[in-house]
């Protein structure tokens, strides 16, 4: 049970998360860590009209995620942790060093960005904190939603996913 | 409030995939007034570029009236975004084509009132029938 996936999201808590994998991993609880919607209550009370309200969201800054996230881990339910970029998500590994795996769910367009997936662009810097996550261990693949294939980190960075 | 903007859209239609196409496509085959409606689909954008497309719809088009599909969707979190900064803004969501039906036919009524009454017969038109164990 605890956290069944950690997922990197531009758009945090959307359909594909609350319905597309929340339905099939019977996901009740999301932990929402973004150090800017933790700061505004205008923020968090926009995402929790997005959830069904048997779903509950908590909202964390990085630090405190990592704080709690040994508990949210214990708990018999199952959930998904959401970061909106790679930066927080790296941050939090490297704090806690207690996640195995993570998803790339959709980072998209920007400045900069290089495409590599339909829903995955990455700059330069973003490619190589990904890579580090892998180096230390942690299983980064891509998938946007349950019923795709995930897509090894490799097969991302080579553009093989679009094949 | 009537408004004599005739064959000038009138609301944004907004969704996963497409959502927004396909009902608008079907109440023009049905009424003949899709063109009530402009559209914006979601698929592979960001948060921040739904919202700006969304808000160029809006602001060029003079639009008040916005309907999504799901609560939790990035069109929606965008629509209330918008709406943040015009609190007048009507969004519905859960759209279905009912929705949309009853709100093409209210034209002597502000795109706000009629969008109100469209959500209430969308609302109703909602119905399951049968389920009856086999043999009863």
């Amino acid at each position: 049970m605890a956290i069944e996936l950690f997922r990197i999201d531009d758009r945090l808590i959307h359909g594909q998360v609350v319905v597309g994998w929340g339905q099939p991993l019977d996901l009740t609880f999301i932990v929402l860590v973004d150090d800017e919607v933790a700061s505004s209550e205008w923020e968090q009370e926009l995402y929790r009209m997005g959830v069904p309200p048997e779903m509950e969201v908590h909202f964390h800054t990085v630090d405190s995620a990592a704080a709690n996230l040994a508990e949210y881990q214990r708990d018999e339910r199952r959930g998904a942790l959401l970061t909106g970029d790679i930066e927080t998500m790296a941050r939090l590994v490297e704090l806690t060093g207690a996640i195995a795996r993570v998803n790339l769910g959709g980072i998209h367009h920007r400045t900069g960005r290089t495409q590599r997936l339909r829903y995955i662009f990455l700059a330069p810097e973003e490619e190589k904190s990904l890579r580090a996550l892998a180096a230390r261990g942690v299983e980064v693949s891509a998938q946007d939603v349950p019923a795709a294939r995930p897509l090894a980190l490799t097969e991302v960075l080579s553009g093989d996913g679009n094949r | 409030m009537s408004e004599s903007n005739a064959g000038a859209p009138r609301a944004l239609v907004a969704g996963h995939g497409d959502f927004a196409t396909g009902l608008v496509s079907a109440v023009g085959q049905i009424t003949g007034r899709g063109d009530a409606f402009v559209t914006l689909s979601n698929r592979d954008m960001s948060a921040a570029d739904v919202e700006r497309a969304m808000r160029e719809q809006v602001d060029t088009r003079g639009i008040t009236v916005i309907f999504t599909d799901l609560p939790a969707g990035s069109c929606t979190m965008a629509a209330r975004r918008l709406q943040r900064e015009r609190p007048a803004t009507v969004l519905v969501t859960g759209t279905n084509l009912a929705t949309l039906l009853d709100f093409v036919f209210h034209t002597d009524v502000s795109a706000i009132e009629a969008a109100l009454h469209a959500a209430d017969k969308g609302r109703a038109s909602l119905v399951a029938t049968g389920g009856a164990p086999s043999g009863h």
